[in-house]
């Protein structure tokens, strides 16, 4: 895999970067919903969980009221814990950086690390880099995005949006020369895209977990045999 | 409730989820299977992602610049590619479509 001959700086710098750009559409959203600047400052800095912010103001945008954007943000927030339960042997966290470690608990850092399997310093080096690079970024540039709204422009013009498939895909990449993996990988893919269809925003990801649990039962009861 | 509540009480509870996985004792996150599982959701739910994110619109299932991209980003990949220079590609190759459809 290439990426075992890059930096882990590299890597983190540029998720960290590619992912922080999409603070300015959430910045200029969320005002837009309604929030002020400090809620909207206090959800990246607090909250720091792009799927479930979006979720938040996007429900506040439809005028549903404040406790189902409460209730969505929290639902949609399930999947930071199963990546906490991959990350706690390997960053192995004690004292005051358990806190920190579990705020920078996200999708980029967990999957950074995943790319740097099976070095454990690599993995933890990514895992640091890439929540600390993501909270810089995606706070800054969500008060430039709520300050000066779609002045900025829309990250899709620039590719932003296919830039960050492409990242995760890479960053799964070095799995997926396991064939379960992959199966799994494209099992995944294909229900939450056709879920999609049916639910709103972030539940498809969410229920792609049962897919995943599916998979380690079939594992196990192998395993039993 | 007012927003000002709304926005900290959503933030501790998704704070929550991050801290609870971290608090589970070493012996369970330790043990061969729950690592397995662990690691069957990150890539499940991170190929999951890649799907939303590319294939996915307002309108619902959307095949467009996004697409191509990540077939071109998957053949830099398996080319071994540096990550850093895939993901520019892929933003140029999307931006480059959009300018010209």
């Amino acid at each position: 895999m290439s990426n075992k001959q890059e930096s882990v700086k590299a890597i983190s710098f540029g998720v960290g970067f590619a992912t922080g750009v999409y603070g300015i559409s959430f910045g200029a959203l969320s005002v837009a919903a309604g929030l002020d600047f400090w809620q909207t400052m206090a959800l990246s800095l607090l909250m720091f969980s792009g799927g479930s912010q979006f979720a938040f103001v996007g429900v506040i945008a439809t005028g549903a009221g404040v406790i189902p954007a409460v209730l969505s943000a929290w639902l949609l927030g399930v999947r930071n814990g199963f990546y906490a339960i991959r990350l706690a042997p390997i960053i192995s966290l004690t004292g005051i950086l358990k806190p920190i470690g579990a705020q920078l608990t996200i999708d980029e850092s967990n999957a950074v690390s995943l790319s740097q399997e099976p070095d454990l310093k690599k993995q933890r080096e990514g895992f640091w880099l890439t929540g600390i690079a993501v909270f810089v970024f995606w706070n800054l540039l969500t008060a430039a995005g709520a300050l000066l709204g779609s002045v900025i422009g829309n990250p899709a013009d620039w590719g932003l949006d296919a830039a960050a498939g492409a990242a995760f895909l890479g960053l799964i990449w070095p799995r997926l020369k396991e064939s379960k993996l992959l199966l799994l990988a494209v099992v995944s893919a294909f229900t939450a895209t056709m879920l999609s269809e049916f639910l709103p925003a972030g539940l498809p990801v969410l229920l792609t977990a049962l897919v995943a649990v599916a998979f380690w039962l079939v594992e196990l009861v192998r395993k039993n045999k | 409730m007012s927003m000002w509540a709304g926005v900290l009480i959503a933030s501790a509870l998704v704070y929550s989820w991050k801290l609870l996985g971290h608090l589970v004792p070493e012996k369970y996150v330790s043990n061969p299977n729950i690592r397995s599982l662990a690691t069957l959701l990150t890539v499940g739910m991170l190929a999951a992602l890649v799907g939303v994110q590319t294939f996915t619109s307002a309108d619902g299932v959307t095949f467009d610049a996004r697409a191509v991209a990540l077939l071109v980003a998957a053949g830099l990949f398996y080319l071994r590619v540096p990550f850093i220079f895939v993901v520019i590609a892929a933003a140029a190759v999307a931006s480059l479509l959009r300018l010209w459809f």
